[in-house]
């Protein structure tokens, strides 16, 4: 422990470094802007520094490239609470509520409880990763595919929170995001399923894609369509800009929560950054005492998925600097950087190069500092965003979602897609159907659905493996009483009343 | 927009480079095609070559361009239709395209474009946990033998380098290619957990990509796949335990159809100067890559072999139809 401490400290020597300084500046300010922009992610933004900064020396470059990542998970918010359209797929959760109070005045609120919640986190999580990756990292590799699919049995009954008010329309809408879960190569076999011989669409359907078009796209058809009935009147601000008392009272124990979920998930090599944010989003709902808020805009619903996010960001280095797994695409991007100055992450770099190791996770602290500073003053520039009269906001956010997408992939079918999308997700807003759903099974299904195969294909097709793993059982435990919970409660509780 | 970004970068590498570059540098601006997202193997070849022409002075700027999907199949079927003739633009390909066009029964095919050079080779290796019973190739052998089914292998996407060499090793000690019980995982992230975490029996991926748990003592190579043992290691090949496997996962560079001989020769002296620049040299060492330069005919002809020995396999493991 003392040992971590005086590592740490010395680290933060070598992170103190005005050019490191600078390094981890450039990374933040990077990281923030392609965060906002949908398509392009902190992944590709590596790629693009990798030959410049060639000739830079290991730390400083390494610096700045976690700045990118943890930047990046801070700018895709913003635009997913301003203009409901999710930068990365992992603030796609905070989209639900942020949007809403975005469109209530309280923006500045919500960009507020986002900033200080992503801050929170990450610090908590990174000092997480100083102290605990070791002993996380021997947990998260004894997670086999029985395990992953067990999580994502926990995920799949909680998600149950993003249905809306109707259980039959919520199902229905995760039904056709499982279906668009089977388009494209089957992970296990190499056929091809639902491609129907569009080359285009072998790898599947893209989630910002389906998240742009059925959030960002769907929302301007149907603003545009109601435009003569009824003037949505959309007030930039009411009331305080600033986060209130209560406000902060409300987020505090989201963030600490979303903490809790991100950083361990983030940590499983196949754990990623939208199950904890669902997960969270979930938790908030039901353990909120503001229950009717949700769905109109309810502060818990962003502060929780924000820290979730970005916990995981900082769960997602442990694997990477104990064994050199990456587990996200920023995270591979970041072991070619590292491979680039003959470093190999594993094992051995903690001990190889210990100062460089630790001057990455102090300027991670410094990063989160940085961010704060950078995102807090832009809270007031980007809410005023919202006075922008409404066909024009409205025609730039198409641009912009056009723009994202082909940027991701530039091709025909991709924009085709973008804008089947944006007519499904009008047509679901028009006959209210809840629209998070069909992401979430997009997300979750070939998850649960590769994995549940592999670990039949490991024990030769015994289903009892999945209840012989202790992680895997209590997992599914914990899924089952999540099922059965409302019911025995709302049972008990007619029974009280018929008591009474 | 992703060109814009592209160029920003490209005129941030401009400037770094407008300093470096001799003043002989030939005209040549290259677009650069890797037909996979950015971070992967072919995305960063790319990168590489990159960095190396303009640094070895053989062209005056190149852009790479990402058109990722399906192993490359989308890339090549807009590369070979949207190139046609442009003695400009090179696609970085190699061992993984091969299965992928078989599998995903592509209308265009390697045969279509003009090739120029293969350029490096990563060597495969097969691991166990470090507490596995199995300590050599020939004990995998054995149990591959006793009972194929119960012997899980984890390795990459289906069809994929990994998944070739699984059959192969099966095939090669005589049991039946057709059963070997593979269990593909996206990256080699997960399927090192997988490995790590003793849920299979044994792991296959390229050598660098395990190096480090290898050296630290946490997997066990049982062998690697080149042809003689690597300079310095101490992990034996399996030709030399006795097993007839040698494949590597390798990366090579093609232009479009439909150039002429003058501008194929342009190209083909481009990549050559490239190779033996000290620039390229550099790359190899950082990136753990094998030197595996065969260009002109010799690579065409390499070309021909692989497509009809990856495609027999895939049949055999019945991934793809005949």
């Amino acid at each position: 422990m003392m040992d971590t401490f005086a590592a740490l400290a010395h680290g933060m020597a070598v992170a103190v470094q005005p050019m490191n300084l600078l390094y981890a500046l450039i990374g933040v300010f990077l990281g923030t802007a392609v965060g906002v922009l949908p398509g392009i992610g902190p992944a590709l933004t590596v790629a693009l520094l990798l030959p410049v900064t060639y000739k830079l020396d290991p730390g400083g470059s390494l610096i700045m490239f976690a700045g990118i990542y943890y930047g990046g998970m801070y700018g895709g918010s913003t635009t997913a609470i301003l203009i409901n359209t999710p930068g990365e797929s992992a603030s796609m959760a905070t989209a639900l509520e942020g949007n809403k109070m975005a469109k209530a005045g309280r923006g500045g609120p919500a960009l507020a409880t986002s900033a200080i919640g992503s801050f929170v986190a990450g610090t908590i999580a990174t000092v997480g990763l100083a102290f605990l990756a070791p002993w996380l990292v021997d947990f998260a590799v004894r997670f086999g595919p029985e395990d992953y699919f067990a999580l994502m049995c926990v995920a799949f009954v909680t998600v149950s929170a993003t249905f809306g008010d109707s259980p039959v329309r919520g199902l229905t809408s995760l039904f056709i995001g499982l279906t668009l879960g089977l388009v494209g190569i089957d992970k296990l076999t190499g056929q091809a399923r639902l491609a129907f011989g569009v080359p285009e669409l072998l790898d599947g359907v893209e989630v910002t894609t389906l998240a742009v078009g059925l959030f960002a796209v769907g929302e301007a058809l149907y603003v545009a369509s109601r435009r003569h009935h009824s003037e949505e009147k959309l007030e930039p601000v009411r009331g305080s800009l600033w986060m209130t008392k209560e406000d902060w009272k409300r987020s505090w124990k989201p963030w600490l929560r979303g903490t809790m979920f991100g950083f361990p998930i983030g940590a499983l090599p196949a754990g990623g950054a939208e199950i904890p944010t669902f997960l969270s989003y979930s938790t908030e709902k039901r353990l909120t005492k503001y229950p009717e808020e949700f769905g109109k805009g309810a502060i818990e619903g962003v502060a929780g998925p924000e820290a979730a996010n970005n916990a995981s960001a900082a769960g997602t280095l442990v694997p990477l600097l104990t064994l050199g797994l990456p587990t996200s695409a920023t995270a591979a991007m970041m072991l070619a950087g590292f491979q680039q100055y003959g470093l190999n992450p594993g094992p051995l770099l903690f001990a190889e190069r210990p100062d460089l190791v630790w001057g990455l996770i102090a300027s991670l602290f410094i990063a989160n500092c940085m961010l704060l500073v950078l995102n807090l003053p832009l809270v007031g520039l980007w809410v005023r965003l919202l006075a922008i009269p409404q066909p024009w906001l409205y025609a730039g956010i198409l641009a912009f979602a056009t723009m994202g997408t082909i940027a991701a992939k530039p091709s025909v079918v991709e924009l085709s897609m973008l804008a089947g999308f944006g007519v499904l997700g009008f047509l679901m807003r028009r006959y209210d159907f809840p629209i998070a759903p069909v992401v979430v099974g997009l997300i979750l299904g070939p998850i649960a659905e590769s994995q549940l195969r592999r670990a039949l294909a490991i024990s030769l097709g015994d289903p009892m493996t999945l209840l012989q793993s202790p992680i895997s059982a209590t997992l599914l435990a914990l899924a089952l009483i999540a099922l059965l919970a409302p019911f025995v409660l709302k049972g008990l509780g007619r029974f009280k009343a018929t008591e009474d | 927009m992703f060109h814009v970004s592209a160029r920003l970068a490209g005129a941030a590498i401009a400037l770094t480079l407008a300093a470096t570059a001799p003043a002989f540098a030939q005209q040549l601006e290259l677009k650069l095609m890797a037909p996979a997202a950015p971070g992967g193997g072919w995305d960063q070849t790319a990168r590489s070559m990159q960095q190396a022409l303009v640094a070895a002075g053989v062209a005056r700027s190149v852009q790479v361009v990402n058109v990722p999907g399906a192993g490359g199949s989308v890339g090549i079927a807009q590369f070979v239709n949207g190139a046609k003739g442009d003695g400009n633009q090179l696609m970085v390909n190699g061992f993984v395209m091969v299965g992928a066009l078989a599998m995903n029964k592509s209308p265009v095919t390697l045969e279509q474009v003009t090739p120029i050079a293969r350029l490096t080779e990563e060597i495969q290796v097969i691991v166990v946990p470090a507490n596995s019973p199995i300590k050599t190739a020939q004990d995998l052998a054995a149990a591959v033998k006793a009972d194929i089914a119960k012997v899980t292998f984890a390795g990459g996407s289906a069809g994929g380098v990994d998944h070739v060499m699984a059959a192969l090793f099966a095939g090669a000690v005589g049991a039946d290619a057709k059963k070997i019980n593979y269990i593909p995982f996206s990256g080699g992230g997960e399927s090192l957990a997988a490995i790590l975490g003793g849920k299979v029996t044994a792991g296959i991926s390229g050598l660098s990509e395990y190096e480090g748990q290898i050296k630290s003592g946490k997997l066990r190579a049982i062998g690697v796949t080149s042809e003689k043992r690597i300079a310095g290691s101490d992990i034996p090949t399996f030709k030399e335990q006795g097993i007839d496997l040698v494949i590597a996962n390798w990366r090579s560079v093609v232009a479009p159809p439909g150039i002429t001989p003058e501008q194929k020769k342009t190209l083909s002296d481009a990549v050559e100067k490239m190779v033996k620049s000290d620039a390229w040299k550099e790359i190899l060492k950082q990136k753990g890559w094998e030197d595996a330069y065969l260009g002109g005919d010799a690579f065409a002809d390499f070309l021909k072999k692989e497509t009809v020995r990856v495609t027999d396999v895939l049949k055999s493991v019945g991934l793809v139809k005949s």
